[in-house]
Parts: C-alpha cells; sequence; structure tokens
C-alpha cells in the first residue's frame, strides 16, 4: 500500500481546521435535534456535509480586511469565519443577546466586526454586495478579498450573472465560492443548469475558475488558497467549485419527497468530509485517536453550552420592534 | 357543503381552469419539485407550500414545470406567453422576491395595454405567498406583505383572498382575466378552512366581502388580517359595539362603494393591515374616506398597521410586528370614545 501523503499542515492547524470541522456538525445535528424537539420554531437550512468548503475557503482569511457574504445555508460559514457559536444559537433562539439582537435569525447571521457581511434569505442576493466589498478593497488597497458563497442553484438567478460580469470588468478581488451540493431546494442542478458544465459557464465570464471534491478538505484547502492568492495579488476575481453533498433535507422539516431514497444516507455513509479528515489524518500519523477525541470532547462541550446558554438567555424587549429603521413613524 | 382549507382551495381552482382552458399553464420554482430527481415518485413536494400537489400527474411537464431559480425570467417569460395569448399562472415563491422582477411587472405586463395603444391584453397571473406566519420566525426576508407595492402600479390588479371560499372564486376570476393580476397568498391562512364548493365559480375582482354587519364602526381589513379583525369585532359584540367589516378583497380594482356607504352609515372608520404604514392601503383607505366621506366621520380614522419596520424573527419581536386582534379592538374602542 502507498504511504498515504502528509497533508503539509501542522499539527496545530489541523486540529484548528478540525475543530472547526465538528463544531459546524455538532451545530447542524444539534438544530435539528432542537427542531424536533419542538425547542426551536424556525426552519432552518443545515449545511452538514458541506462542512469542509467553508473550513477549506476561510483558513485563507487572515487579512482584517478580508470579508465573506454568506447564504441562507450559512451557519457553516458564519463559524469557519469565527462567529461566536454562543451568539449565534443565541441569535437563532431570537434572544436579544443574539448575535443580531434575535432579529435577523438563522438567515440572517452578521458579524461585521469579523468580516461576516451576512448570511442571506435571498438567493443571489450575495454575490453583488461581495462585488461592493471587493471594490472597497480594490480601492483602498488594503490587500483584502471578499468571498461569496453561492449555491448550485443560485448560479442561474441574474443577479449573480451580473455580479459576476461586474467584478471581471472591475477587476476586483472578489472570489466565488459555488457550493455544488447537486440541488436547489428540491429540483436538481442538473436540470436547473442548462449547461452541464457550470465550471464553463462560469468560466466564460472571464473568471479562473477551480473545482474540488468538497468532501476533502486538504483539497479545499489547497484550491481555495490558491484561488484567494490570485484575487488578493490583484489579478481579478475567480471562481471555486466545490461539490459535496446536503445531508440533511433542504431546510429542518422538508418531506424530500424528491429525493431518492438512501441518498443521504449513502453520502453519509461515503462522502463524509469529516470522515474523509479523519481518516486521511490518522493515516499519516499527524494526529492521534486521542488528539481527535480531545477535540470532539471539547466541541460536544461548546455546543452543549451555546445550546443551555441560548435557551436561557434574555428575550428581546417587545418596545424595541423598530430600532434601528433609522427613521420611525 | 364540503370544507377546504385555502390551500387546497387554490389547488382547485388552478386544477379546474387548467381542465377548462388549454392556454392556462404553471410556471415557477419547485412547483412539481423534483424536476430532474430520480426519486421514483410522480412528484417531489409540490411547491414549498404543497399548492400545486397533484397537478404535475395530471397536466404533465407542459402544463406544469419547475424553472431554474430566475425570478425575473420567470415572470418576463409569464409576460411574453401572455402577450401572446397563453394564459400563465406563475408563481414567486415568497412575495418579498418580487424584488427581483420589478420590471417585467411594472415597467413591462402592467403597461403592455395602454402603452401598446390598447392593442394587446396581458392576462397573465402572478402568485405570491405573503405575509408572517406569526411564530414561524420566517424572519425580514420571508414575510412580507408588498401588495401596497403593487396596488401602486397602473396596469396591475391586486387579489388577496382572506379565506378558502373567496380564494378560490378569486382565483378562477384571475386566470380567466385578460390583464395582469397578482394574486397574494396570506401564508398564515393556508390552512384555515371553510365551506367551497367542488365546483368552479368566479368571484368578479373589485367587488368587496362584508362578512360582519354592525351599526358603530366600519372596519376595513385586508388578507390574513381579517380572521384578526373577525375576531376583534366578535368580542366586541358581547358588549353591545357592533361593526362593519369591509374586506375588499382586490386593492386593485377597490371597491369604494361599499367601503364609503359603511363609514357614511357608521361615522367611524379603523382600517387593518399587516404591513408597515407609510403609503400603504390603510393610508389609501383613510384618504379615501377624507375625500369622499368626510362630513359623515365624526372621529378621526384609525389606521392599525405592523411598525415601520421589517418584520423581525425572534417570535417577542415578531407577534409585536402583525397587529392582533387585541390592537385593533382597541382602535375601535379609541374611534368611539
Ligand atoms: C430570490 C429567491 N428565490 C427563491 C428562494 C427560495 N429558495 C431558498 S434556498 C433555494 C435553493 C437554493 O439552492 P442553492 O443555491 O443550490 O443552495 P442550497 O440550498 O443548495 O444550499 C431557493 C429556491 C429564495 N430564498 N430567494
Ligand atoms: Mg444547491
Amino acid at each position: 500500500m502507498a504511504e498515504p501523503e502528509a497533508t503539509g499542515l501542522s499539527k496545530d492547524r489541523l486540529l484548528e481546521l478540525y475543530r472547526q470541522l465538528a463544531t459546524i456538525r455538532e451545530f447542524e445535528e444539534r438544530i435539528n435535534v432542537e427542531v424536533n424537539a419542538g425547542r426551536l420554531a424556525s426552519f432552518y437550512h443545515l449545511s452538514s456535509g458541506q462542512e469542509a468548503n467553508a473550513v477549506g475557503v476561510c483558513a485563507h482569511l487572515d487579512n482584517p480586511a478580508d470579508t465573506i457574504v454568506s447564504n441562507h445555508r450559512g451557519h457553516g460559514h458564519c463559524i469557519a469565519r469565527g462567529a461566536d457559536v454562543q451568539a449565534m444559537m443565541k441569535e437563532l433562539c431570537g434572544s436579544s443577546e443574539g448575535l443580531c439582537k434575535g432579529r435577523g435569525g438563522t438567515m440572517h447571521i452578521a458579524d461585521i466586526d469579523r468580516g461576516l457581511l451576512g448570511a442571506n434569505g435571498v438567493v443571489g442576493g450575495g454575490p453583488p454586495i461581495a462585488v461592493g466589498a471587493a471594490l472597497a478593497n480594490k480601492l483602498r488597497g488594503d490587500g483584502g478579498v471578499s468571498v461569496v458563497f453561492l449555491g448550485d442553484g443560485a448560479v442561474n438567478e441574474g443577479a449573480v450573472f451580473e455580479a459576476m460580469n461586474m467584478a471581471v470588468v472591475l477587476s476586483v478581488p472578489a472570489v466565488f465560492v459555488i457550493e455544488d451540493n447537486k440541488y436547489g431546494e428540491f429540483t436538481t442542478g442538473a436540470y436547473m443548469t442548462g449547461t452541464g458544465d457550470l465550471r464553463a459557464r462560469t468560466e466564460s465570464f472571464g473568471l479562473g475558475v477551480t473545482e474540488v471534491d468538497g468532501t476533502d478538505l486538504f483539497a479545499v484547502h489547497e484550491a481555495a488558497g490558491s484561488v484567494i492568492d490570485h484575487a488578493r495579488r490583484g489579478n481579478g476575481p475567480a471562481g471555486l467549485i466545490c461539490h459535496a453533498p446536503r445531508f440533511h433535507g433542504h431546510f429542518t422539516g422538508d418531506p424530500e419527497d424528491y429525493r431518492p431514497e438512501g441518498e443521504a444516507a449513502e453520502a453519509r455513509r461515503d462522502s463524509d468530509c469529516i470522515k474523509i479528515f479523519r481518516a486521511r489524518v490518522l493515516a499519516t500519523g499527524q494526529l492521534t485517536p486521542d488528539d481527535l477525541a480531545a477535540v470532539d470532547g471539547a466541541v460536544t462541550e461548546a455546543i452543549d453550552a451555546a445550546v443551555a446558554a441560548a435557551a436561557a438567555a434574555p428575550r428581546p424587549d417587545p418596545v424595541d420592534v423598530a430600532a434601528d429603521v433609522y427613521v420611525s413613524y | 357543503m364540503p370544507v377546504k382549507d385555502m390551500r387546497t382551495a387554490i389547488n382547485e381552482a388552478l386544477r379546474q381552469e387548467m381542465e377548462a382552458d388549454e392556454s392556462v399553464f404553471c410556471i415557477g420554482e419547485d412547483l412539481v419539485g423534483g424536476f430532474g430527481t430520480d426519486c421514483g415518485k410522480d412528484q417531489g413536494n409540490a411547491g414549498s407550500f404543497g399548492v400545486t400537489a397533484g397537478l404535475y400527474s395530471q397536466f404533465g411537464g407542459k402544463r406544469i414545470m419547475d424553472t431554474p431559480i430566475s425570478e425575473a425570467a420567470i415572470i418576463g417569460a409569464a409576460a411574453g406567453a401572455a402577450l401572446v395569448g397563453m394564459r400563465p399562472v406563475a408563481e414567486i415563491m415568497f412575495a418579498d422576491f418580487v424584488t427581483l422582477c420589478m420590471d417585467p411587472l411594472v415597467n413591462q405586463m402592467a403597461k403592455f395595454r395602454y402603452m401598446f395603444g390598447g392593442k394587446t391584453t396581458c392576462p397573465a397571473v402572478v402568485r405570491l405567498p405573503c405575509g408572517a406566519i406569526p411564530g414561524s420566525g420566517a424572519g425580514p426576508h420571508h414575510s412580507q406583505t408588498i401588495y401596497a407595492l403593487m396596488t401602486a402600479i397602473p396596469g396591475l390588479k391586486v387579489v388577496i383572498p382572506s379565506n378558502a371560499y373567496d380564494a378560490k372564486g378569486l382565483l378562477v376570476s384571475a386566470i380567466r382575466d385578460d390583464d395582469p393580476v397578482l394574486y397574494f397568498e396570506p401564508k398564515a391562512l393556508y390552512t384555515e378552512s371553510c365551506d367551497v364548493p367542488d365546483e368552479p365559480y368566479a368571484i368578479p375582482l373589485g367587488e368587496a366581502a362584508m362578512p360582519r354587519e354592525g351599526d358603530d364602526v366600519t372596519v376595513v381589513a385586508f388578507g390574513a388580517m381579517v380572521p384578526a379583525a373577525i375576531a376583534a369585532i366578535d368580542s366586541l359584540a358581547t358588549e353591545g359595539i357592533t361593526c362593519d367589516l369591509v374586506d375588499p378583497r382586490t386593492t386593485s380594482p377597490l371597491d369604494e362603494e361599499v367601503i364609503l356607504e359603511s363609514v357614511e352609515a357608521t361615522g367611524r372608520l379603523v382600517v387593518v393591515d399587516e404591513s408597515p404604514p407609510r403609503c400603504g392601503l390603510t393610508a389609501d383607505i383613510a384618504a379615501l374616506a377624507a375625500d369622499k366621506a368626510f362630513w359623515s366621520l365624526q372621529a378621526p380614522v384609525k389606521q392599525v398597521t405592523a411598525p415601520h419596520a421589517p418584520t423581525p424573527f425572534a417570535t417577542e419581536l415578531e407577534l409585536a410586528h402583525i397587529p392582533s386582534p387585541e390592537r385593533i379592538t382597541q382602535a375601535i374602542r379609541e374611534v368611539l370614545a
């Protein structure tokens, strides 16, 4: 058997990346439990299965001027960008101590101080915003980039076409990360996107596009590194397409009547980015089972604490319903 | 008479009009839900709210089709198909996303007939699930009503049913109408039931309903606020306060006559809508009363609306945003004071 390749990342780095992957997974799975138990009322778009996209990309955003723009399936992006899981969980519960004071909820988590310019309830709403943030990076010459996450369904919004083209025309450091989970809600990407070749279409705007297996954190990490570096060096925008499955339905409570029987279970079994990460680092000997178990324990504890804190967190005062609207009547 | 919920009533209107007229077809995102999948079932989720259930099985993919996530193209295509004589029923999954197709709605289909010298019609229907579902935490991008904005546009007809019976009859009229009709479906009412005949029937656009009759106050309410107003009015009836409740059912055309007749009789007006207050339906009705029934008014007109704010996520804030029966009761008492 060939010797598994070492990953080229330090042990500390690997532990941190694993912590992020595991945190996102635990966060999402716990929300699912809370929803099923009737303790959370809204509908949540869970990103289990797609964690490596968020973690592999955000790992390269070390300039304080870097920003990300997320979408409706945004919890993972937010965690990978460093948002506090307690403040996120509080937001999901609608607490006044939530990241957005309970006003935005699951689809609108934002943490501006960390360059997290907001999840988004409008499909395709994010890319033009990222172009604007990247334009600001360019005008200020601060070396920052703006990364936007969008789905394989969102690529068919006119605003996305316009954003990609304008990013090229204005040559801004925007990075379009297309997460291909094969579905937009209940309809397949293969049906929705006329060309079977999303990469060719994205490239046709004049963007360089790299395509990776999103279940392989190391592949995403490496590809994202060069794509982001390209944009950071002033070479204009770039694209990254990550293929990884969605373990859950489109949202919590989705009856999934459109989904072939067993598809999600199969993805959990064979295409789980966390299992794949673990197998890899254990095979190379860079991390031990004890290392991983220690992270798992800490992550479970952190999410337990977040859920407990959120349940006990203060509720918003109804008199604040119209706060921050700048003008009142 | 059979009891059906609003979702079923809308589904029935779609099915019966598709049966009656070959030129009617449905187009939108996930209406079948499962295009391109190999799920082994005849249809997928049948829309985010299950409204289009069974239509694919009956009519097939030429009459009801899923589209890419491309609102501007969906509504633009509906405009084009209608311009050449088809009767598309397009869906925008949440009314909030109407912002992505304002050009085909506002500049194109609304204006065809007028700017082409009256030589064409545009018999398109756009279905828009709208408003908040109290306690659902749908948040700022999935709770708006938007219908006031659209009512302001000459060339668009705007329908807002408040119960399953009206929903069916109004949708039948909307589909048969030769002009573009925006048909708003208050999401909070999808599961509300009442008697709905099995056979097709049409309720004319522009005729208000009067679900409650009384002497003391006129209440005008729209969509999801009609049941809230009924609750308020019925609770006051036990104290001997009685109200007319006018449900305009369509905001364009607007049945001014029924509203004005009632205001002239009661002399007091409360207008209720779940949208924010500025440039909205309540202001519009208040202006109508000021214009045409001023001398009948015995008290200032009261508007009960959401605050001037987006719809928040947290339950406490969401409930503070949506006008409650208690707020309507309070307003009725105030105009009587
Ligand atoms: C403008 C707009 N249209 C439709 C929707 C409803 N919607 C929410 S998510 C979604 C599918 C998005 O698919 P994709 O971009 O592939 O992201 P995924 O959900 O797969 O992560 C749709 C149609 C929306 N939120 N916004
Ligand atoms: Mg997708």
